[in-house]
Parts: structure tokens; sequence; C-alpha cells
């Protein structure tokens, strides 16, 4: 059963910004502003500009998204 | 995320499962002919895979009221059974999954009623021939976005197109699981070649190309489930589970 789309998209974090806020650059050079997940806050993983991680993008306003993994 | 690396005992129990999944499918395709309800196909289904001590796994996920999904002709997928008669020159995809000792199989196919259009063979053809270059591209290594790109490449070159609101996915124990595996490497949805998780052996993963004639657009029916192309042309569906491996890809949905 196919799965309706979700929109997940693995970026690399160009900027640190305020408030566990990050700009995140996408394969498509597409800028995003992204804020970290909970779960990542609770558990202190620290994200630093040039990691790539993985986002949650909401298909209602494709500039902003949440940072839901990084990879090592 | 969590993509579940699958041990090679429980690549055993997918295989079993996938195998009854690809055998009850192949009975339930053989079973189209015009004059033949769809929701007949759905009580093959669902006997057949009792014969082999398995649940159909699509009936209640998230509601789904049958066992199997028929889409005919325009429609693309989740097509819901019904009194609905199937004519000769209909294409008709079938998909369907079944859960076995804990393990899920996932397959579908589209197949013709009776004599139909060589736009429609070559169409059937294309979306065949577009899950086999899914399949082929994954092998342990290369990355989740060379299989959306393999299958793109298929079937633009041969002038169709892919639809993209919907995505082939991981599967184990759960129907969906991580990663969502898109056909197309297009817009902000797709996965561009060389990019996207890299695959590894014990890696399950449910390839579904969604191929149409015309425009990749989808729109929704008023039942919240069959999904059809936006300008009415025809399209296709073919998916098998696969395991990544430290060689070949192993299909698991074959009969």
């Amino acid at each position: 059963m196919a799965k309706k789309e979700t929109i997940e998209v693995e970026g690399v974090v160009v900027e640190s910004l305020p408030n566990a806020m990050f700009r995140v650059e996408l394969p498509t050079g597409h800028k995003v502003l992204a804020h970290i997940s909970g779960k990542m806050r609770v558990n202190y993983i620290r994200i630093l500009p040039g990691d790539r991680v993985l986002i949650e993008l909401s298909p209602y306003d494709l500039n902003r998204g949440r940072i839901t993994y990084r990879f090592k | 995320m969590g993509i579940i690396i699958k041990s090679d005992e429980e690549i055993a129990l997918m295989r079993e499962a996938g195998r009854i999944t690809a055998k009850v499918l192949n009975t339930v395709t053989a079973s189209v002919k015009a004059g033949v309800r769809t929701e007949e196909l759905d009580t093959v289904a669902e006997k057949e895979t009792r014969l082999y001590g398995a649940k159909p796994s699509f009936k209640g996920y998230r509601g789904y009221p049958a066992n199997i999904c028929v889409s005919v002709n325009d429609e693309i997928v989740h097509g819901i059974p019904d009194k609905r008669v199937l004519k000769e020159g209909d294409i008709v995809s079938i998909d369907f999954g079944v859960i076995y000792k804990g393990f899920q199989g996932d397959c579908a196919r589209t197949v013709g009623v009776g004599v139909i259009t060589s736009e429609a063979k070559n169409l059937i053809e294309t979306t065949r021939g577009a899950l086999k270059a899914g399949i082929a591209a994954a092998k342990a290594g290369t990355r989740l976005g060379d299989i959306s790109a393999a299958i793109e490449e298929y079937a633009e070159s041969r002038g169709y197109s892919v639809v993209r609101e919907y995505t082939g996915h991981g599967i184990g124990r759960q129907m969906h699981e991580d990663p969502q595996v898109p056909n197309t490497t297009k817009s902000v949805l797709g996965l561009i070649k060389g990019t996207g998780p890299v695959l590894k052996k014990g890696m399950t993963l449910a390839l579904e190309p969604m191929i149409n004639i015309g425009g990749w657009e989808t729109k929704v029916d008023d039942n919240m489930w069959t999904v059809r192309t936006r300008d009415g042309s025809l399209s296709a569906h073919f998916e098998d589970t696969i395991a990544i491996t430290d060689s070949e890809p192993e299909v698991l949905t074959s009969a």
C-alpha cells in the first residue's frame, strides 16, 4: 500500500541561530529555518554548522522545519 | 531516523510473508476478467490468504475498509473494492499485503482485462520496468536517492510521468516503516541521486512506482481513499518487497 508523502529531507546545517534555531540547506539549494525536535533537546544532542541532519517540513510552510535527526 | 535492520532470521520470516503475498496476488490477478465485480476479487484474496494461515494487512489500516486495493484505469492507488463490474479493455492495479508470523509482505501488479490498447500495454510494461530498474539500483553501499532516480529515469525517458505525492516505504513488522522511498527526484519532496540514507544489508523496502500516461498530478475522491490522475489519464502500479543484501537485492514477494 502506497504511503502518503510526509516531507522529510536531508540537509546540511549552515548557520546556528539563537533559541536553538538553525539554517539548513537542502540538496536542492533551498534554505530553511529549522528548530530542533523536543526529543533531541532532552538528549542534549548538539548540532553544529556542517552537520548533516534530517528535517521534517510542513507542507504549509516549506521555509520552516524541524530537525529530527543528526547523522554521525 | 530509525531504519530497522533485519537479522537473517527475520528476513527468512519476511520471505515467507512475501511469498504468501505474491501467491495470493497471483490468484487474484488470475481472477480478473470482464464481468467480475471488484468486491469479488477482495473475497478471493481473503479466502486465499486464510489458506496459508496468514492475515490480510490492509483491512483496518488507518480505517481502510477492504483486504485489497483495486484501482481501475485512471485510479492510481487505494481504490476500494465495490460492486463495480470490470469490463474488457480496463486496466486494473491490485495492491495487497499480508501479516505472517509478525511480518508484513506488500506487493502490487497491474493487469489488463481481456484485450487492451497498445497504449495501455506499454504503460503497464513501463511501470513493471521502472520497478525492475529501482530494484536493480537497490544495492548495499548506494543511497536511497539512487533508487528514486533510477525509477524516474526509466519512466520519464519513455515519456511517462511519475506520481510524486505517494511513495514506497520501509517494511517489516509494520507495513509502513522508515524510510519513505520516493519515486521522484523532483521538488523538495524527492530524493536526488547520491543523497538519502546509505543502503545496508538487512534493510527491507517496498518499492512501488506509480506511473501515469499524462501528468503526475493527483486528486483524491470524496471517499478520502481513492487516488486518481488529475487529468484522467491511465495509471499503473507495480510493487515488490525487497531485502538489501551484500550482493544483488532479493525480491521477497516472489511466488
